[in-house]
């Protein structure tokens, strides 16, 4: 599944980097403090928070997540959105709670360390 | 210079989480028995007792800086340590615009604001354990604006910590130190002190009981106790220097 299916599967936001649309979607994360993001995270994740510093895109970027949604209704800064548009890294937003999105997605089939 | 030896970090009974005991006397005295030539209070999103402490040192011989440990919205702590009150409580202004909420003192403690003689004078209402809506760019920024200096909270912990939160120590933000915890050791953080990105090191007790007081300083070589030359000593300038304890 590409990013593109889920941002308009579940209508997600577009805040930047469209130019990661296409990036393949394999597995799912959801955390908020990065150190356990950077620990835990699988390659190919498309990753839920409520943690909106720029730092998300690095993190995102080291990990080579497949796009970040920021849950919640929380909103990008500019320099985050600069930051993701930098990396064509997909930043994508919901008013959902992690709980809730990430219970749609997993039933939409993203849950590939449970094959 | 002069061998000054400071603790930044020490909570009064505002902080909901400090014991009732840490009245600005109590203080005052524990960090004269244990030697310490200066401290910055730094309560929990608040400087309502800055004033307080600092008169009673003023009156026992040790010299107090006014600050706050301020929370981010991303639960980053750092310190932001001032000259005078007003600074403090200029800085307090900002945070209280940005937070929100109503303690329970039976779930986090009470939150006493008391005078230099140890009186209560009330308790403050506001959810001072929370995070403020401003994030932690911002405030190095306006602690910078206000003539402060920021800086980052037990780096070496896991929770509140910039490390622990945000991975790494964003390399544009212009923090002036980042703080060990009395526990913390230089060598144990993964991947070495590098994650430290070079920033000058203090230790401090982040006491919350008298008993804690002592349990970590620093050393400042400094002329005189004020915020310039802290900072000096920081960024070892004509000088100045530290060496933690």
């Amino acid at each position: 599944m590409k990013v593109r299916d889920i941002q308009s599967e579940f209508n997600l936001e577009l805040a930047a980097g469209s130019r990661g649309l296409d990036r393949d979607v394999s597995d799912g994360y959801c955390g908020d403090l990065l150190s356990d993001v950077i620990a835990n995270a699988g390659s190919g994740a498309i990753w839920l928070t409520i943690q909106s510093h720029q730092n998300i895109v690095a993190v995102a970027a080291l990990k080579d997540l497949a796009a970040i949604v920021l849950v919640n209704g929380h909103r990008p800064d500019d320099g985050t959105r600069a930051k993701a548009e930098e990396e064509g890294i997909p930043l994508l937003l919901s008013s959902e709670s992690s709980y809730r999105l990430a219970g749609k997605l997993f039933c939409a089939g993203i849950d590939l360390t449970a094959v | 210079m002069k061998n000054f030896k400071g603790d930044l970090h020490i909570h009064s009974c505002l902080s909901p989480c400090a014991e009732l005991e840490m009245s600005p006397l109590t203080i005052v005295k524990k960090c004269l028995e244990k030697g310490l030539d200066f401290i910055a209070l730094c309560d929990h999103n608040s400087a309502e007792n800055t004033g307080a402490v600092l008169r009673a040192g003023a009156r026992l011989g040790l010299h107090v800086f006014p600050g706050i440990e301020i929370n981010s919205m991303e639960e980053i702590h750092s310190l932001a340590i001032f000259d005078n009150e007003e600074q403090a409580v200029r800085m307090q202004q900002i945070i209280y615009e940005h937070l929100h909420g109503m303690n329970s003192p039976g779930i986090f403690g009470e939150q006493v604001i008391v005078n230099e003689i140890d009186e209560v004078e009330g308790f403050n209402e506001r959810m001072l354990i929370g995070s403020t809506q401003l994030n932690i760019d911002v405030i190095v920024s306006e602690v910078h604006r206000l003539g402060g200096i920021s800086i980052a909270c037990h780096v070496d912990r896991p929770s509140y910590s910039i490390i622990g939160q945000l991975g790494f120590i964003p390399p544009d933000l212009e923090l002036d130190a980042v703080e060990l915890s009395w526990r913390g050791k230089r060598e144990a953080f993964p991947g070495g002190i590098k994650v430290l990105k070079g920033l000058p090191i203090v230790t401090s007790s982040d006491a919350h009981s008298p008993e804690d007081i002592g349990r970590a300083c620093t050393s400042f070589f400094i002329k005189s106790p004020c915020v310039n030359e802290i900072r000096m000593a920081l960024q070892e300038k004509s000088g100045r220097r530290t060496v933690i304890n």
